[in-house]
């Protein structure tokens, strides 16, 4: 809190009225809402609800696409983080050693980061598309039938390059700023001990990048949760045959296109609670940050 | 210790040569699918369906381009590339300019004022952070509805500009301003206004800066709300345009001037970003801290 203010009673009101009113009006009606429909069904003609309490969650949970949706978006996550956070990680730990050129590769390995994930996702089907992608033409001389419309794992793969492909750019700029934080006489005094360069990784840098890596892991499962319905929506659209259907796309699905009230209503709940728990998790490890690091 | 067979400074040289090798083949692999497209949007229909594409520059570029902006567009998605253009550059710089404004007048209530449920409204506007679109899209949708919002530029713009990250950042950056200058200036008879319009804004500058960028491309890249809150072609994003085009894909697509499209979509959020480097990392370290 601050010794100095201003007096004024009602300017601080207007200043905080627009902002206030956004997020009233946009999030915090329509998220009331969601949890209200949460625990009613409606009849088929909309014109009544009735309160049901947990049965739309129940129906949910029990829903064997819903658990699909969930595991799809579980191994979609997972492989997302693991391969953007690696690659990333790796390419930092290259520019680092380099003393000429360092801004080059920077301002070439930011470009993804500016692409719309729907357009990510559209640019690498381009690549890969079966009858006349230019990267899939390969693959087919060499005998495998690749056809990502068609083939579910195929499908998962794509959608998972594209989505990896776009956040590479972010990770990468975070660790680089990690490992300029890691103070150069640590490594030196290392060297001087005689430890390899992939020990002195293993054993001083990556421990001390660690609440960089949790920060990012974080970040990553938002990302490829939320962010990569673009995507999926453009590439797939969930498919082959649900293969590619994550929870958000599925909630969507179900809201937008198909009109299911209750159940959507359920599943923006489930989510909800999902990005409170992350964004919880997130804060907690800062705070603990700010003490110990 | 080694027989000094390599000196550490061979050794060294050659971990750069390494690392010069990793870094060529990791910026191949990350602006390859940018190049392609560029190239694609060089060559005719012919040319791109018949693979392996020419990893150079094609003749048809001028051409391509030419029949793009002068109505190409128009004939297979119904609105012109311009439009296109045009709508995206306003969403994406009202959204950009919005958040900056409103999230600027937030902060600057919480910081510089004294008032009954600060705290309340802080937290207010913090806890949006917990609520995406992603989650609550149909009750949002029908809130758009209500208020006759579909298919405007308002609707399209304002939902997006409450920002719980741009008025952290800003709070931050507030509490960092001395109490002697805000003491100083109250002596010298300035008001809130010329407090903010003198003294904070231009310390403020490389702080705008930064959440411009980052807000700009997120205004660009926008797609499940243009997705949900427009019907007609007139109202499209250059993203969701480009999506529409390929979704009707046949053996009939024009790919070229799909291709066309796509680096149009792509050049203007890159460019931000190279030419405002500095304030784009600076913006993107603190913002998500």
């Amino acid at each position: 809190m601050r010794r100095t203010v201003f007096p004024h009673k009602l300017l601080p009101w207007l200043l905080l009225a627009p902002q206030l009113a956004i997020t009233l009006i946009f999030f915090y009606w329509p998220a009331a809402q969601a949890f209200r429909q949460s625990v009613l069904r409606e009849d088929p003609f909309g014109l009544s609800s009735t309160f049901v309490g947990l049965a739309n969650f129940r129906k949910v949970l029990n829903d064997p696409a819903y658990l699909n949706a969930a595991q799809v978006t579980v191994v979609f996550s997972l492989l997302v983080a693991f391969f953007a956070m690696t690659i990333a990680l790796f390419l930092a730990v290259q520019v680092e050693k380099i003393v000429r050129g360092k801004g080059f590769y920077r301002t070439l390995m930011i470009w993804p980061y500016a692409v719309a994930p729907a357009i990510a996702g559209m640019l690498w089907l381009f690549m890969f598309n079966p009858s006349f992608g230019t990267l899939a033409w390969p693959l087919r001389q060499l005998g495998i039938a690749w056809n990502p419309l068609l083939d579910g794992e195929q499908a998962m793969a794509l959608v998972v390059a594209a989505a990896t492909w776009k956040q590479i750019s972010y990770n990468f700029l975070f660790f680089v700023a990690g490992l300029q934080a890691i103070p150069k006489s640590l490594l030196e005094a290392a060297a001087i001990d005689g430890a390899s360069r992939r020990h002195a990784f293993w054993t001083i840098v990556f421990p001390l990048l660690t609440p960089t890596t949790f920060f990012l892991l974080v970040v990553n499962t938002v990302y490829a949760l939320f962010d990569t319905f673009g995507i999926i929506h453009a590439v797939t659209s969930g498919g082959p045959g649900r293969s590619t259907e994550t929870l958000v796309y599925k909630v969507y699905n179900d809201g937008f296109v198909n009109l299911i009230m209750g159940d959507s209503a359920a599943q923006s709940v489930i989510l909800m609670v999902i990005v409170i728990a992350l964004t919880a998790f997130q804060f907690r490890f800062i705070e603990k940050r700010v003490h110990y690091g | 210790m080694d027989n000094g067979a390599t000196s550490p400074l061979a050794a060294r040289g050659a971990a750069r040569l390494t690392a010069h090798f990793w870094m060529i083949l990791g910026v191949i692999i990350v602006a390859f699918p940018v190049y392609y497209v560029f190239i694609a949007s060089t060559h005719s229909v012919q040319t791109i369906l018949r693979p392996p594409l020419p990893l150079l520059p094609g003749s048809e570029g001028y051409e391509n381009y030419r029949g793009a902006f002068s109505g190409e567009i128009d004939r297979i998605g119904g609105v012109s590339l311009w439009r296109l253009l045009g709508n995206t550059t306003l969403i994406a710089m009202g959204i950009a300019l919005g958040k900056i404004a409103i999230s600027m007048a937030s902060a600057y209530a919480i910081v510089f004022f004294k008032f009954p449920l600060r705290m309340a409204c802080f937290w207010l506007i913090f806890i949006t952070l917990m609520l995406p679109v992603e989650v609550r899209i149909q009750p949002t949708y029908k809130v758009m509805v209500d208020l006759g919002l579909i298919d405007t530029y308002a609707g399209l713009i304002l939902p997006l500009i409450a920002s719980a990250t741009a008025t952290l950042l800003f709070r931050q950056f507030f509490m960092t301003i001395p109490d002697e200058l805000l003491e100083a200036a109250r002596v010298d008879g300035a008001g809130p206004w010329r407090f903010f319009k003198d003294i904070l804004w231009p310390l403020s500058l490389t702080n705008v800066a930064a959440i411009f960028v980052i807000q700009f491309i997120y205004g660009w890249t926008q797609y499940l709300w243009p997705l949900l809150v427009t019907n007609s072609n007139e109202m499209n994003t250059i993203v969701i345009a480009l999506k529409k085009m390929i979704s009707f894909a046949d053996a009939d697509t024009p790919w070229n001037l799909v291709m066309v499209t796509s680096v149009l979509a792509i050049l203007p959020p890159i460019l931000v970003v190279v030419l405002m480097q500095r304030w784009f990392v600076k913006g993107l370290v603190e913002t998500e801290k």
